[in-house]
């Protein structure tokens, strides 16, 4: 378990050393979400209602900003390969490097989904049930993303590629994500959706590092 | 006795399974033929009008066994590759590759024909149902494995890395379908549904299986010349191949 820690403390301090990276998903984030109110109107009743939908949607984009990030620096200078010889597991050292991809990028938007939820005249229940939702989901979107990010490394146009092959898949995170504030408004109540989308993020914590792994495998053949 | 037990893993050789195919591929041509045909004029002829929908019901005989083979494909496919990860045979890869243009050409074909039958049904051409969506969802699945195989220059990565996509996939499959079921009946909007078509003539459902067996052999002749096509890109540099009547000319 010390290997999976300190593989997380040197990505996060890897990324402290490089701000800018991190901030410009951040600030993607910020801005995509703001430029919806422009081209729909700055109706509050409209806007109220697409709210969810459209952060949930950036926090999409914006975790595929980081992902061919998460193991190309490493490709590049070896560390990879030392990590596939390390006695260690490999499955683990992924999980950390998963972990820590999600606390630069998804932990983030997380905290500034309310913030940006105020723009959408969201009340301060459904901001919580945002929050939760995004807290459930956006792990899993670093899981699932981890999953293209190995499969498209080292590839021409892997950025484009990889948000071909990983968008798709975010389907079931996006309609559960979103629907659980859209049912908190509706008045139907987000537990089910919630509860869906934990049981999704514990089948994809225990499936996507070991596919993760083969994929990693393969691409260092 | 060991004799007489067949060697399947003979077949898994690309050399020997190249004249098979070649063998097989006519037969499946004839029977699709055969089944395409009979499909063709029982739902042109013999089917009855329908009450409710008229004449333009008949694109269900192109529509659904498209859709089936759409979704039958992406699981053989997935089977295939992971027998290629499984066994690290290579002909199991190039039945993947083979297959995947195959399978999404019938995606396409049903989104497309859906849309025809849907504009006079519904009087959309597409609405925001369940089954409509996973369908293109499975349509978008179909285009990243091409993409990412296409990718890959090299052709045993392209086929694992393929491989893995594909598994993925077809978990993933089940999981996307029921969530944009449950998507769909919260925002339940227009009013429409496909699940109370009425019961339907014994004559129309025999029309539709039999197109569905006439795009199942299609389906197997085009991947196998499509696997023949793949075996003498991919070893061009072998002895077999150059000897080959049709190389050779």
């Amino acid at each position: 378990m010390s290997a999976v820690f300190a593989i997380i403390r040197r990505d996060l301090l890897l990324a402290m050393r490089r701000k800018s990276e991190v901030l410009t998903a951040l600030f993607f984030f910020i801005i995509v979400v703001s430029l919806f109110p422009l081209g729909i109107g700055p109706e509050p009743a409209l806007l109220r209602k697409i709210a969810p939908g459209i952060l949930w949607v950036a926090a999409l984009l914006a975790t595929m900003l980081g992902l061919a990030r998460l193991f190309a620096p490493d490709h590049a200078d070896g560390t990879l390969e030392q990590m596939v010889l390390s006695p260690t597991p490999l499955g683990l050292l992924i999980a950390g490097k998963i972990a820590a991809h999600w606390i630069t990028t998804g932990l983030p938007l997380v905290l500034l989904a309310p913030v940006l939820g105020i723009q959408f005249d969201l009340d301060s229940g459904a901001q919580g049930i945002l929050v939760v939702s995004l807290l459930l989901g956006t792990p899993l979107l670093s899981l699932i993303g981890a999953i293209g990010a190995a499969l498209t490394l080292g590839l021409r146009g892997g950025g484009v590629l990889l948000s071909l092959l990983v968008l798709p898949l975010y389907v079931p995170t996006l309609i559960f994500g979103a629907g659980a504030v859209e049912a908190y408004i509706s008045g139907t109540g987000a537990g089910g959706h919630l509860s869906l989308l934990a049981a999704l993020l514990v089948l994809g914590g225990f499936f996507a590092p070991w596919a993760t792994t083969a994929a990693l495998r393969i691409a260092l053949e | 006795m060991s004799n007489k037990i067949v060697n399947w893993f003979k077949y898994a050789s690309p050399q020997s399974f190249y004249p098979v195919a070649g063998k097989m591929i006519p037969w499946f041509w004839v029977l699709a033929a055969i089944f395409g045909v009979t499909g063709l004029w029982i739902s042109f002829f013999v089917a009855p009008t329908d009450a409710t929908q008229g004449e333009g019901y008949r694109i269900i005989f192109i529509h659904v066994p498209a859709a089936w083979m759409s979704m039958f494909i992406y699981v053989v496919m997935a089977t295939w590759a992971g027998l290629g990860l499984a066994l690290n045979t290579r002909l199991s890869g190039m039945m993947a590759q083979a297959l995947a243009p195959t399978g999404a050409i019938m995606a396409f074909l049903s989104l497309w024909t859906g849309a025809f039958w849907g504009k006079p049904m519904w009087g959309a051409w597409w609405v925001w149902d369940a089954r409509l969506t996973s369908a293109l969802i499975l349509f978008f699945l179909y285009i990243g494995f091409i993409a990412l195989q296409a990718a890959i220059d090299d052709a045993r990565r392209a086929d694992k890395a393929g491989a893995i996509l594909a598994l993925v996939g077809v978990v993933n499959v089940p999981i996307i379908y029921f969530s944009v079921k449950w998507w769909n009946t919260l925002h339940q909007g227009a009013s429409v549904s496909i699940n109370k078509a009425p019961a339907m003539a014994t004559t129309m459902l025999w029309g539709m299986l039999i197109m569905a067996l006439a795009f199942w052999m299609y389906s197997i002749a085009v991947a196998l010349t499509r696997v023949r096509a793949i075996i003498l890109e991919r070893e061009a540099h072998t002895e077999w191949v150059k000897e080959l009547s049709e190389v050779k000319q």
